[in-house]
């Protein structure tokens, strides 16, 4: 308890910044905590951490720690760690998104930037709705889910965010739950310390207007949920098609080392001045 | 043609759109993102040869929102940064626009300006993005809107908008156009120290004692960078002196006011015209762009004719330069104001006027210049 303590203490911003905005029993502060215990894993100092966010109640979590923080608008979270990425490589840029952000407003933006492989992590809370907002259909609401935008259920089909991410070729792929909190510390540790773009997808609830509204009950019977339907990849490959129905999958999906940009724009700059003949 | 990083203190036939390249390395231009339209193309594939060579860092970004999104980022990691786009490209970046002003995040956006409305005429002149440049993006904000009208001032005026967006931690716009864009020009480039370059106000203080949006006389807070230990907290959200979201009425007014006051109270820096032949003038030319350049012709050739004629060309757009157009609206007999668009600097000058001489307009929407002949016809007439 002494050692949490000491943590909230190293990394939370303790003036004017609580209450924080989310519902009693929000998986967002679990991720939070995982998130803080991670970093100071790694040993980063607080001014080489950048902390990226988009809007919704994921979007949220930078206000509450002591990094340098960037809440940018809906959906562009990732072009502004871009940015801040290109223009001083040695910080390492962490980007906090929802599944409505990343994936709806902010799908062109995440699938090129998994193409691109900067050295950048991304955190994709996905708790299937738009919770801020009050409760409407996203990307990845289930079929035949209820939302306050799909009140005789969702005819659309949900997007896997880690497999669009292996897809689309991004370093490192991962899936957590907040139920597994320990696993989640490592996974974000290991998103953090890869060199590339390491995307984690992080299997959260929203009780609130998720789980409510599908009868799925509060925070406890929605996170007991995710420990009965959550599978390790190692187990489940072992285990056949009928037995994973339903279930999803938790660990490193893929895990692969790539050009990194940063790198490679190393080169075109040596390329460019013996081009243009510059000695500055 | 292009043969080294910058041609300092050289004779060069450039593009407009090249020369606004040289004018931002100039200026020293670390980070470009940007995405290809025409007619901003050539901003983008030129940068892409220099950048590299002289540190920096170009970007083709996946839209123009990213791209937007990228030089704010970049600038906040401490780059100068830059974006360069068209029309359409323009309209997709205001909601980043938007974020720039309210978090104080200076960049430079250029628009080189085709026709319109939507994809419009891709290939042909026009000036229709006054008003979008201005108001745009949503909710009150102040902007500084710069317009070009030659290969020099691409260069001069490109060197003017980074300082003004560093001197006041705003996001500068430079509306340029086809005809600009893609004139070729001899321009000599100055040497370095011929020209002024303004960089950021940096914090000083110890870090815990920094207030990142605190007022001060000039209303500019200075700026911290991420990683250089001034950790604070950047939000498109209304925020108090410590950048943290705020409801509070006696925290949002004071914010909102001090992002007014910091262009406002310092109008006549930010203010810039060119006058020729306008201090005895009975008819009075106002124009900018491409057109200023017409006209400038055609006042010339009005003189010849015994016509009191004179040039005033708006480089500052906005904010609009009422302070130094009023004594010349109280003097002359008539205004012209010829322009590629339905009217949209002559309806804001018609609200300046308020009666005090008479105001026309010379309005041209085909896509193609506004020649000198028109402008000296309608001179002749008036």
């Amino acid at each position: 308890m002494a050692e949490v303590t000491k943590l909230i203490h190293k990394y939370l911003r303790h003036d004017k910044k609580f209450p924080h905005v989310w519902c009693p029993g929000c998986g967002n502060g679990i991720l939070l905590g995982a998130l803080i215990r991670a970093i100071d894993r790694t040993g980063f100092e607080k001014d080489d951490i950048v902390l990226v966010s988009g809007i919704g109640c994921a979007g949220r979590l930078p206000v509450y720690v002591d990094f340098n923080t960037l809440h940018t608008t809906h959906g562009r979270a990732l072009t502004f760690a871009t940015g801040v990425k290109l223009a001083n490589p040695r910080l390492q840029v962490i980007v906090i998104m929802g599944d409505g952000d990343a994936m709806a407003i902010g799908g062109n933006h995440f699938i090129h930037a998994a193409r691109r492989n900067l050295n950048l992590t991304a955190i994709i809370v996905n708790n299937n709705i738009y919770g801020m907002t009050g409760g409407q259909y996203s990307p990845t609401t289930p079929y035949g889910a209820l939302a306050t935008t799909a009140v005789y259920r969702n005819i659309e089909h949900a997007f896997s965010i880690a497999e669009l991410a292996v897809t689309a070729g991004a370093s490192l792929v991962a899936r957590g739950t907040v139920y597994h909190a320990t696993m989640l510390d490592r996974l974000i540790e290991q998103a953090i310390r890869k060199r590339g773009f390491s995307v984690l997808e992080v299997i959260s609830h929203c009780h609130t207007q998720f789980g409510r509204r599908n009868k799925m009950g509060g925070a406890v019977d929605m996170l007991r949920w995710q420990k009965e339907n959550a599978v390790r990849v190692e187990k489940a490959a072992e285990m056949s098609e009928e037995e994973m129905a339903g279930k999803f999958t938790i660990g490193v999906l893929v895990d692969r080392d790539l050009p990194i940009y940063t790198e490679e724009y190393r080169k075109i700059r040596e390329a460019a001045r013996r081009r243009l003949g510059a000695v500055k | 043609m292009v043969s080294g990083p910058s041609f300092w203190g050289k004779q060069v036939l450039l593009q407009g759109n090249e020369a606004m390249v040289e004018g931002a390395l100039a200026a020293g231009c670390t980070f470009f993102a940007g995405y290809p339209i025409t007619p901003a193309t050539e901003i983008s594939e030129v940068m892409s040869v220099k950048l590299p060579a002289v540190g920096g860092t170009f970007i083709q970004m996946e839209d123009e929102i990213a791209s937007m999104g990228a030089i704010i980022g970049a600038s906040l990691a401490g780059a100068k940064s830059m974006t360069a786009t068209s029309g359409p490209g323009f309209s997709l970046m205001q909601e980043n626009l938007g974020f720039a002003c309210v978090a104080e995040v200076p960049c430079v956006v250029v628009n080189v300006m085709r026709g319109g409305p939507s994809t419009g005429l891709p290939t042909n002149v026009a000036q229709g993005d006054v008003m979008q440049a201005r108001w745009g993006t949503h909710g009150d904000h102040p902007i500084i809107v710069l317009a070009v009208s030659s290969t020099a001032d691409c260069f001069d005026i490109t060197v003017k908008a980074f300082n003004l967006a560093e001197k006041y931690r705003t996001p500068v716009i430079i509306l340029s156009d086809e005809v600009v864009g893609h004139t070729r020009e001899k321009i000599r480039i100055p040497h370095p120290e011929e020209i002024e370059v303004v960089d950021r106000i940096r914090p000083n203080m110890p870090p815990e004692w920094y207030i990142p949006y605190e007022d001060n006389s000039r209303g500019v807070p200075p700026m911290g960078i991420f990683g250089d230990g001034y950790r604070y907290h950047v939000t498109g959200l209304i925020h108090d002196v410590r950048g943290f979201p705020t409801q509070r009425a006696d925290e949002i007014v004071p914010f909102l006011t001090r992002i007014h006051r910091k262009i406002s109270q310092n109008f006549f820096d930010i203010l810039m015209v060119d006058t020729e032949l306008a201090d005895d003038a009975e008819l009075l030319v106002i124009a900018y762009g491409s057109v200023a350049r017409s006209a400038r012709r055609a006042v010339r050739e009005a003189r010849e004719r015994g016509v009191r004629a004179g040039l005033l060309q708006l480089i500052t757009l906005w904010p609009f330069p009422r302070q130094i157009l009023e004594p010349y609206l109280k003097k002359v007999r008539a205004v012209l104001v010829p322009e590629m668009n339905m009217g949209q600097v002559s309806r804001e000058l018609k609200r300046i006027n308020q009666g005090m001489t008479r105001v026309e307009t010379l309005n041209r929407i085909d896509g193609n210049l506004i020649t000198p002949a028109e402008i000296l016809v309608r001179l002749l007439k008036m």
